[in-house]
Order: structure tokens, then C-alpha cells, then sequence
């Protein structure tokens, strides 16, 4: 392959014939652009006239390069002594004037603080706009005017209760058992690990129960929620049902809050069982008879208890149908976007469990339940 | 019409007559399918209203908005069927909602609508197992589900091998003559323009505003605008200043009286 030099010389002030010898073709070495410039001497107008030279041969290489060359001269190019096809070329990627206009950035970092705190607050009056919304879906859908069927309600009652099951399961045996592990081994110092119980039995029915659950639903039906309604945003199904004249609050999502909503507080319970199941596992296998670590649960847990778990799986619910509802409904019209909203009802559902938990707990408190 | 800040397009004013075939014409990305969505009620125009039958769609109630839609039908550019059903029970849900009519009649009337655009038999195939242009047929059968008075399409012919968007034409051109139905369609087929279109709207993505409006054959010929012109004759017509062309004095509001 011969190598692509170019030899340029000043013809007058205003013309310089540059001839191009050699293979211009991509994978060859090519002069760089400076090259061109440094040795233009009156390089702000005028012509390059252009010439193929010995063993010339090209390729889109050698056109790209003409075009990065023209970005930085003001000269005109003639091509008029290079083949035809080059000219062809040459004026058709001309043919229309580049674009000046840079696409807008989302963010710039002297705006980044400021887009953060009206990202949050607009996410606060979404909230609490779509929280009014789906309130009055449902008190329409108690009057009987709502248009979500019960066919609907059953198939994701199963999609969010039974299927979740196995886990649920594991889970929540699993956390029982870290609860008894961390409380075994300070209570033991104390010669007290009979009130394991106390802390397994508690814990899961109060707090952890209610939690797991609803962090496992938010990754599994939540996100499965987005992603459902995010894909009809795009196939533009949901503006189908619009202008049939079926509201999307209505028909997808009510049903989905409902099946959640019905069955969090029963997968909730089947957690506290299964997580006491998991401590009594660690329990007996350090010095406690499972008789007396049931006996010591009965002691422990009161129905009030049992009761703030199950009010706190219900609160979930709802958030958890709203973050993956919502977040499916304000998908945009690619691919990219449907992920985008999963991870969005996933993020967004788990900031408001944290939120929710801790404001039920402060709530619970202070009522002193 | 905008989105957010950045106008798509200004100062549109036409009237639809019952019975025609309307066309909404005009390049790649001049705002035609933004133009639909706000017809259909999607989308509240940022100014100016939609009338129908005389009536405002945006100010009325909500109950009113619902009784208009039930005389509309759309059909979609990628037939937007629901994709957890089949075709039968796409086409049944307006029929569920809307009449009391039990399971039997639903699923004759589904069948009967989907032989109308050649899909008999196909009652229990899922959108995934049919082609793109069968999907679009049955988008139209569901849209004439509930016998609409309005039929609009999105791109009707789009991604459609010539045959086929030929028969879609005649299709749609049965439809309107056996049902009575007024058709709008947002098209930039050239071939499918004059083939159906009797009277329409150009939107010009420069001047951001409708360039002229009437049946397409007068617009090649007679049209004051030459974009307009060269649009419809795919080029060939050029004038003096095919892109200095003034827009006509602009209409006051945008009223389209359906």
C-alpha cells in the first residue's frame, strides 16, 4: 500500500494547488489536518485546488477528511482534479447546512441543586395529585359507577398473593432467624434467652413482617406494575382506552391497587408465622424447648401488636401500587423509558416504606399502642 | 399546540364537513399526529378550541366528553391492541363497557367487525401472533366497534407494502360510504392522499402554522403557497421562491368545527 502524502504548493495569493498522492483509504496512515493548515500561508480565503497525484486511490476516509478540513478554513474547495465521484460526494454531504443548535442537556451543575429541589417538589404534588385521584377512582368504584372488573381483580390478587408465596417464605424465616441470632447472643450474657421470643415475636409482627413483605412486593409487583403499564404507554394502548372512553385509573390501575391492598395484610401475617417459625428454629437449638419458646410468644405478642403490623402492610400497599402504578402511567414512548420507570417504582416505592415506616412508628408512639 | 414551551404549530382553523374524507398532510415532524391527538382529546390545546357538532370538547363536562368519544373511533399507527388479549376481546371491550348485550352477541359482533376488515377467523389469535398490517386492520375493527360517526387514523398506510396500503384505502373508503362515517387521516402518502382524501389541511413545520386547506387535487393545482404545491407533486412543482413563500393572513383562532 503506498503511503498518503499530500504536496502543496502556492500557485498565488489566492490559489493553492494541493496534490494528494497515495492510498486516502481507511486503515491507511493519513497526514493530519495541521498539516493542510500549517502550510497554508494566506489561509483565510481563497481556493484549495485539489489533485490526485501518484497511486491515488480513496475511500469514505478520504472524504471525512475533506469535511473536517473544510470546518476549519473559510477556503472554497475545488475537487475538479480529483474523480468525479469524490465531487458527487463531497457536494451531496454538503448539500444540507449542519445543524448549529446543540441538543439541550438535561443538566447543567450550577443548575443541578436547584432542578433537585423542584424535582422533589414536583414529586410531592404528584403524589399527592394521583393519591386524590385514586382516591376518588375507588370511592366511584364503592358506588358502583368504576368499570374495573372483577375477572381483573382476581387474576392480580393471584399475581400478588399466591405466586409471592415461596418468597415470602424464605424470607421471612430467614430474618426470624437473625433476629433470634442477634438477640441470643445478648441475652445470653444475662442467663435470659427465653425472651428471644420477645424480640423474634415483636419484631416480626410489629416491624419486619410488615417491612420484608413490602420490600419484596415493591421489587417483585411493583416493579411488575411499571413495567405493565409502562409497555401499553408505549404501544400507545393507554391512549387507546382513552378515547374509548375507559379511564386508565379505572381499569388498570384500581384493580392492581386493589389486589395488593387485599392481599399485602394476608402475605404480611403468613410472615410474622413463618418468621416466628424461623427464630423457634435457633432458639431450640440453644437450650430453649420449643414449649417454652411458644409459651413465651403468647406472653409477648397481644392482638394490638399484630394489628399495628397489619394497619402498616395496608399503608404499604397502597404506596407500593402507587409508586409502580404511577411511575408505569408517566412512562415515555421508547424502551429505555419502560426501564426507567421499573427502577423508578422500585426507588421510589422503597423512599416511601422508609418514610411511611417511620412516621407510622412515631404515630404509634405517641398513642403509646 | 405545544409541548411545554416549544410551539408545534399556530393559528390552525378548519372545518370538517360530515362525510368527507379529511386529510391532515404535511412533512415529517410539522406536528400532524400532535394535531390528531389533540382532535381526539388528548391532549388540550394550549389556546383556541375543538368544536364538535358546534360543541366545545374541552369545556364540556365530563360525562359529555365521554358520550363524544363514544362516537369516535382511532385507530393507531401500530394498531395499539391490547396486548393480554385477543383479538375478539379487544375488539368486545367497548362492547362490555358501553351495552348490555350478553357474552353471545359480543363475540358475533367482534366477529362480524373483524371480518369487515378481512381478519375473519382470527377471533382468538393474540397480537403478538399476527403481522403488522393485520394488527392495524384490527386496530380499525375495534375503533368500529361501537359504529363510530368519526373515524381518525394515525398514519394508516405506514410501514405497509403498496398492496396492502391500497386495499387499507379502499378499506377505509368502503367504510365511509356503507356506514356514513366522516374520516380524518393523518397521511403524508402521496398515493393514498388523492386516492381518498376530498377535502384536508397542510401543516408547515417552518412557518409552524396550517399553509392551506381544501380537496388535495385543488391544492396541486391552485394553491397560493408553493410548498404546498410541491408537496403534493412530490417535488416536480417548483416556483419562483418554493421556500419564501408568505403565509396568508393568519386566522384570528383556531377553531375546528367538526
Amino acid at each position: 500500500m503506498n503511503q498518503a502524502t499530500l504536496t502543496i504548493k502556492q500557485l498565488s495569493d489566492t490559489e493553492i494547488v494541493v496534490t494528494l498522492n497515495g492510498s486516502w483509504t481507511i486503515g491507511a496512515d493519513i497526514p493530519g489536518q495541521d498539516e493542510l493548515a500549517s502550510k497554508r500561508t494566506h489561509g483565510q480565503s481563497g481556493t484549495l485546488l485539489f489533485k490526485a497525484g501518484d497511486h491515488f486511490c480513496w475511500d469514505s476516509r478520504l472524504l471525512a477528511y475533506l469535511m473536517a478540513c473544510q470546518a476549519n478554513t473559510q477556503c472554497r474547495f475545488d475537487l475538479s482534479g480529483l474523480p468525479d465521484d469524490v465531487g458527487d460526494l463531497f457536494r451531496l454531504a454538503n448539500a444540507v447546512p449542519a445543524n448549529k443548535a446543540q441538543p439541550t442537556r438535561k443538566r447543567s451543575l450550577a443548575g443541578t441543586a436547584s432542578q433537585w429541589i423542584t424535582h422533589v417538589g414536583d414529586g410531592v404534588i404528584n403524589f399527592l395529585a394521583f393519591l386524590g385521584e385514586l382516591a376518588l377512582t375507588m370511592v366511584r368504584w364503592i358506588a358502583g359507577k368504576g368499570s374495573a372488573r372483577w375477572l381483573d381483580i382476581v387474576s392480580f390478587c393471584h399475581q400478588a398473593g399466591p405466586s409471592a408465596i415461596p418468597i415470602v417464605s424464605l424470607q421471612s424465616v430467614l430474618v426470624g432467624m437473625i433476629l433470634a441470632y442477634l438477640g441470643v447472643v445478648q441475652l445470653r450474657q444475662f442467663g435470659a434467652e427465653i425472651y428471644v421470643s420477645d424480640l423474634v415475636g415483636v419484631g416480626m409482627v410489629r416491624e419486619m413482617g410488615a417491612l420484608m413483605t413490602a420490600v419484596i412486593m415493591s421489587g417483585r409487583t411493583g416493579a411488575a406494575y411499571a413495567a405493565q403499564l409502562g409497555t401499553m404507554q408505549v404501544n400507545e394502548e393507554i391512549d387507546a382506552l382513552t378515547t374509548l372512553g375507559i379511564k386508565p385509573m379505572d381499569y388498570l390501575v384500581l384493580p392492581r391497587t386493589l389486589a395488593l391492598l387485599l392481599m399485602m395484610p394476608l402475605l404480611t401475617l403468613y410472615s410474622n408465622v413463618l418468621g416466628m417459625v424461623g427464630g423457634g428454629l435457633v432458639a431450640t437449638s440453644m437450650d430453649v424447648t420449643w414449649l417454652m419458646y411458644l409459651h413465651q410468644l403468647r406472653e409477648a405478642i397481644t392482638y394490638t401488636d399484630i394489628l399495628t403490623g397489619v394497619i402498616k402492610s395496608v399503608v404499604f400497599a397502597l404506596l407500593i401500587a402507587m409508586a409502580g402504578c404511577r411511575a408505569g402511567l408517566a412512562c415515555g414512548r421508547s424502551s429505555a423509558a419502560v426501564g426507567q420507570a421499573t427502577t423508578n417504582a422500585v426507588v421510589t416505592a422503597i423512599i416511601y416504606l422508609v418514610v411511611a415506616d417511620a412516621g407510622l412508628n412515631i404515630l404509634y408512639f405517641k398513642l403509646g399502642v | 399546540m405545544t409541548y411545554g414551551s416549544n410551539l408545534i404549530q399556530a393559528n390552525l382553523n378548519f372545518t370538517i364537513n360530515r362525510g368527507d374524507v379529511f386529510v391532515i398532510m404535511g412533512g415529517s415532524g410539522c406536528g400532524k399526529s400532535t394535531l390528531l391527538k389533540h382532535m381526539i382529546g388528548l391532549f388540550q390545546p394550549a389556546e383556541g378550541d375543538i368544536l364538535f357538532q358546534g360543541q366545545s370538547y374541552f369545556s364540556a363536562t365530563s360525562e359529555k366528553q365521554l358520550e363524544m368519544r363514544k362516537r369516535w373511533g382511532v385507530t393507531y399507527q401500530g394498531g395499539a391492541l391490547f396486548s393480554d388479549k385477543s383479538l375478539a376481546e379487544n375488539i368486545a371491550l367497548p362492547l362490555e363497557q358501553y351495552t348490555s348485550l350478553g357474552r353471545r352477541s359480543i363475540r358475533e359482533l367482534a366477529r362480524y367487525k373483524l371480518s369487515l376488515v378481512g381478519l375473519a377467523g382470527f377471533e382468538d389469535y393474540y397480537p403478538s401472533q399476527i403481522s403488522g398490517g393485520m394488527a392495524k386492520r384490527a386496530g380499525l375493527a375495534r375503533a368500529i366497534a361501537l359504529d363510530p360517526e368519526i373515524l381518525f387514523f394515525d398514519e394508516p398506510s405506514a410501514g405497509l407494502d403498496p398492496l396492502s396500503a391500497r386495499r387499507l384505502d379502499e378499506l377505509i373508503l368502503q367504510l365511509r360510504d356503507s356506514t356514513g362515517a366522516t374520516i380524518v387521516i393523518v397521511t403524508h402518502e402521496l398515493a393514498s392522499i388523492f386516492a381518498i382524501g376530498n377535502n384536508g389541511v397542510y401543516l408547515d413545520a417552518e412557518t409552524k402554522t396550517q399553509l392551506d386547506t381544501g380537496s388535495p387535487s385543488d391544492m396541486l393545482n391552485h394553491s397560493r403557497h408553493n410548498t404546498v404545491r410541491a408537496f403534493l407533486s412530490r417535488g416536480e412543482y417548483s416556483g419562483e421562491s418554493a421556500k419564501g413563500a408568505e403565509p396568508q393572513p393568519l386566522h384570528a383562532d383556531r377553531r375546528a368545527g367538526v
